[in-house]
C-alpha cells in the first residue's frame, strides 16, 4: 500500500495558485504608484477589515472562541496610538506601538477571559471592551466622550499621507496573514485545527489546550489592535462610541461566517465581499443591517462552511499548502 | 446616610438586573447556550408594550397582558425556528445565529420605530413616582419594591416548577442529558422550545420594567444583555436564587459608583464582575461546567 500513495504538501496546481497569491501581495504595493488617493484609501479599509476577518477566524475558527469583544482591542489599538502620538513619538512608530501594546493587553485579560467557555467567553469579551470605552470616555486628553483627531500625520502632503497608511496596513496584513499560515503549517497547526474539530478530543489525544488558546487569544489581540490603529491612521478621527462600538464584531461575524469560518482563504473572501457590500448597500441603513444580521444566521444554520467551502469542495487541489493531500504516488 | 440609601437603591434596582438574568440562566441552564440576542428581545418587548399603550391608551401593566402570551409564542416560535437548528450545529453556531439575530431585532426596532429615546413612566401613572418616605434622604420609591417583588415571584416561581412539577422535573432531566431524557420519553426540542418560551417572557416583563423605570430606544438591549450576564457570573451560573443576589451586588455596586460620580456607575458594576472573575470564585466557575451540571 505505501508505495502507492504518498503524502503531500502540494502539487503543481497548489504551487501555482500560491505563486499567484504572492504576486498579488507584491503586485498591491505598488498601487499608490499608479491609481488615486481615494483608490489608496479605499484599499486600505478593504486590508484593514481583511486584518479583522482573519483575526476573528483564528479565535472563532481555530480556537472555538466566539468573541463579541474584539473591538476592545480595535479601540485599545486606536487609542493607544493616540496616547503614544501624544508622548512625541512619530504618528507611524506609535500605530506599530500601539499594535505591540494591544498584544500585551491581550497577555494580561488572557487569564481571566480564557476560564470563560462559549457564551460566556463572548460576552466577557464584550464586558472588557465595554469598561475600556468608559475608562477612555473619562480621560480628557484623549478627547473625553466626544472623541480626538489623531496629530502629526498633516505634516505629510495628503496623497503621501495615503500612500505611507497603505503601505503600512498592507504590511501588517502580509505580516498577519503569513503569521496565520505559518501557524498552521508548523506542529501547532494539526494542534489548532483538532481542537477546532472536537475540543476534548483533542485533549484526550493529549493537545495542551490552553497555552494554544493563549497564543490565538494573543495574536488576535495584536491584529485587532493593529487594525484598530491603521483605522485611525486611515479616519484620523476616532470617537470612543464607535471604535469600541460592538458593529465591528458584528461585520467581522459576517464576513468569517459568509467567506467560511475555519479556513484560511475563507475570512479574505468574506472580507472582499463584505467590502463591495458596504459600498453599494451602506447607505440603506438599518435595512442594510437587518440584511447582514439575516444573511450571517442563513449562513450559520444553511452553510456553516461558508462559500469557500462551495469552491473548495469542487476545486481539485487547495489553492495554498496549510494541509496535506493524499495523492497516489510517480 | 447617602452611602445607606445608595445602598438601598441599588439593591431595588438590582431587582430589575435580577429579572432581565432569570431568562439568560434558565436558556443557559437546560441548553448550555447564552442567548445573545436577550436584551434585545426585552427591549423587543417593550416596543410591543409601548405601542399597545400609544394605541389603545391602556397602562402599560395592563398592556402586559396581552403582550406577554404573545411573547411567549414569540419564543416558542424562534426556538422551533431558528434555534432548534443552531443547537444542532454545534456549541458554537447558537452564538452566531443568536448574535444574527440580536443585530437583525435591534435595527428592525430602528427601522420600525425611530432613534428616539421613549419612556413607558408617563404611561404608568403614579406608580412610577410615588415613594415612600422613610427619612429626609431615604424614600422606597413603589415601582422599584414592586419590580423587586415581581423578581423574587418570577424567581420562586421558577424554582418551584424545577422542583415540583412535571415539567421542571423534564427540564431538569433535559439539562442533565438530553440524550437519555428523549430515550425515556422526553422530546427535547420541546422542552427546549417552552424553555425559550418562559425566557423570552420573563425578558419582555424585564424590559417593560425597565422602559417604566427610566428610558429606553431600539439600542438599549446589548447593555441589558450585559448587566444580565455579570448578574449570573456574580451569582454563580446555575443557581436561579445566586442570579438574584448577583443582581443585587450589581446593582449595589453601580449605584455607590454613582454616588462617588454618576460617570462611574456603570464602570464600577463592570469592574466588581471583573474582580468576581478574577477571584477564587471565579475559577470556581470552571469547575462548575466541567462537572456538567445545571440548574
Amino acid at each position: 500500500m505505501s508505495d502507492r500513495w504518498t503524502v503531500k504538501r502540494s502539487g503543481r496546481a497548489t504551487r501555482i495558485s500560491s505563486g499567484v497569491f504572492v504576486l498579488i501581495g507584491i503586485a498591491l504595493f505598488a498601487v499608490p504608484l499608479g491609481f488615486r488617493a481615494d483608490v489608496v484609501q479605499q484599499l486600505t479599509t478593504l486590508c484593514t477589515l481583511l486584518i479583522m476577518a482573519v483575526m476573528w477566524n483564528v479565535l472563532a475558527g481555530y480556537g472555538g472562541l466566539v468573541s463579541v469583544g474584539q473591538q476592545a482591542f480595535i479601540g485599545f489599538g486606536a487609542y493607544g496610538t493616540v496616547f503614544i502620538a501624544q508622548l512625541g513619538v512619530p504618528a507611524y512608530l506609535a500605530v506599530v506601538l500601539a499594535a505591540l501594546a494591544s498584544a500585551v493587553l491581550a497577555v494580561a485579560l488572557a487569564p481571566l477571559l480564557l476560564r470563560l467557555r462559549g457564551g460566556q467567553f463572548a460576552v466577557g469579551t464584550w464586558v472588557v471592551a465595554e469598561a475600556l470605552a468608559l475608562l477612555v470616555a473619562l480621560d480628557h486628553d484623549l478627547g473625553g466622550g466626544t472623541g480626538v483627531s489623531l496629530r502629526g500625520l498633516n505634516t505629510f502632503p495628503p496623497d503621501w499621507r495615503r500612500a505611507y497608511t497603505y503601505w503600512l496596513t498592507l504590511a501588517f496584513t502580509v505580516l498577519l496573514l503569513v503569521l496565520v499560515f505559518l501557524l498552521l503549517r508548523r506542529r501547532s497547526g494539526a494542534a489548532i485545527q483538532a481542537i477546532r474539530d472536537d475540543e476534548e478530543a483533542a485533549a484526550s489525544l493529549g493537545v495542551r489546550i490552553m497555552p494554544l488558546k493563549f497564543m490565538l487569544f494573543v495574536l488576535a489581540g495584536f491584529g485587532c489592535g493593529a487594525a484598530g490603529a491603521l483605522t485611525l491612521a486611515n479616519t484620523l478621527f476616532i470617537q470612543p462610541q464607535s471604535i469600541f462600538g460592538v458593529q465591528w464584531s458584528a461585520y467581522m461575524l459576517f464576513m468569517v461566517l459568509v467567506g467560511g469560518i475555519g479556513t484560511y482563504e475563507g475570512p479574505i473572501l468574506g472580507a472582499i465581499l463584505f467590502f463591495l457590500l458596504q459600498d453599494w448597500f451602506a447607505q440603506y441603513g438599518a435595512w442594510y443591517l437587518i440584511g447582514l444580521g439575516a444573511v450571517a444566521i442563513a449562513f450559520a444554520l444553511f452553510l456553516p462552511r461558508g462559500l469557500w467551502s462551495l469552491a473548495d469542495d469542487r476545486l481539485p487541489f487547495r489553492l495554498l499548502p496549510v494541509g496535506y493531500t493524499l495523492r497516489p504516488a510517480g | 446616610m447617602t452611602w445607606v440609601n445608595a445602598i438601598v437603591q441599588g439593591i431595588l434596582l438590582g431587582g430589575l438586573y435580577a429579572l432581565f438574568a432569570c431568562g439568560l440562566s434558565l436558556m443557559f441552564g437546560v441548553m448550555r447556550i447564552i442567548n445573545l440576542a436577550h436584551g434585545d428581545i426585552a427591549v423587543l418587548g417593550a416596543f410591543l408594550v409601548w405601542s399597545l399603550t400609544t394605541r389603545t391608551g391602556i397602562g402599560p401593566f395592563w398592556a402586559l397582558i396581552p403582550a406577554l402570551p404573545v411573547m411567549l409564542v414569540l419564543g416558542y416560535l424562534l426556538h422551533r425556528t431558528v434555534l432548534a437548528r443552531s443547537l444542532r450545529g454545534g456549541p458554537l453556531t447558537p452564538l452566531l445565529t443568536t448574535f444574527g439575530l440580536a443585530i437583525v431585532i435591534q435595527n428592525a426596532l430602528l427601522q420600525a420605530y425611530n432613534p428616539d429615546v421613549r419612556s413607558l413612566g408617563g404611561a404608568a401613572g403614579g406608580i412610577a413616582t410615588g415613594s415612600w418616605r422613610i427619612t429626609d434622604q431615604l424614600s422606597l420609591s413603589y415601582l422599584g419594591v414592586l419590580i423587586l417583588a415581581t423578581a423574587v415571584l418570577v424567581l420562586g416561581g421558577l424554582q418551584v416548577m424545577l422542583r415540583r412539577t412535571a415539567f421542571g422535573r423534564e427540564m431538569r432531566a433535559t439539562a442533565q442529558d438530553a440524550d437519555t431524557a428523549t430515550l425515556v420519553g422526553v422530546p427535547a426540542s420541546s422542552v427546549y422550545a417552552r424553555a425559550t418560551a418562559i425566557a423570552v417572557a420573563t425578558a419582555t416583563l424585564a424590559g417593560v420594567f425597565l422602559a417604566v423605570r427610566s428610558i429606553f430606544d431600539a439600542s438599549s438591549g446589548p447593555t441589558q444583555l450585559i448587566f444580565a450576564f455579570e448578574a449570573v457570573v456574580i451569582g454563580g451560573l446555575g443557581s436561579l436564587w445566586g442570579t438574584l443576589w448577583g443582581g443585587m451586588v450589581l446593582g449595589v455596586a453601580q449605584t455607590i459608583g454613582a454616588t462617588i460620580d454618576p460617570q462611574y456607575s456603570i464602570l464600577a458594576g463592570h469592574l466588581v464582575f471583573l474582580i468576581v472573575l478574577a477571584s477564587p470564585h471565579g475559577r470556581s466557575l470552571v469547575a462548575l461546567r466541567r462537572e456538567g451540571r445545571a440548574a
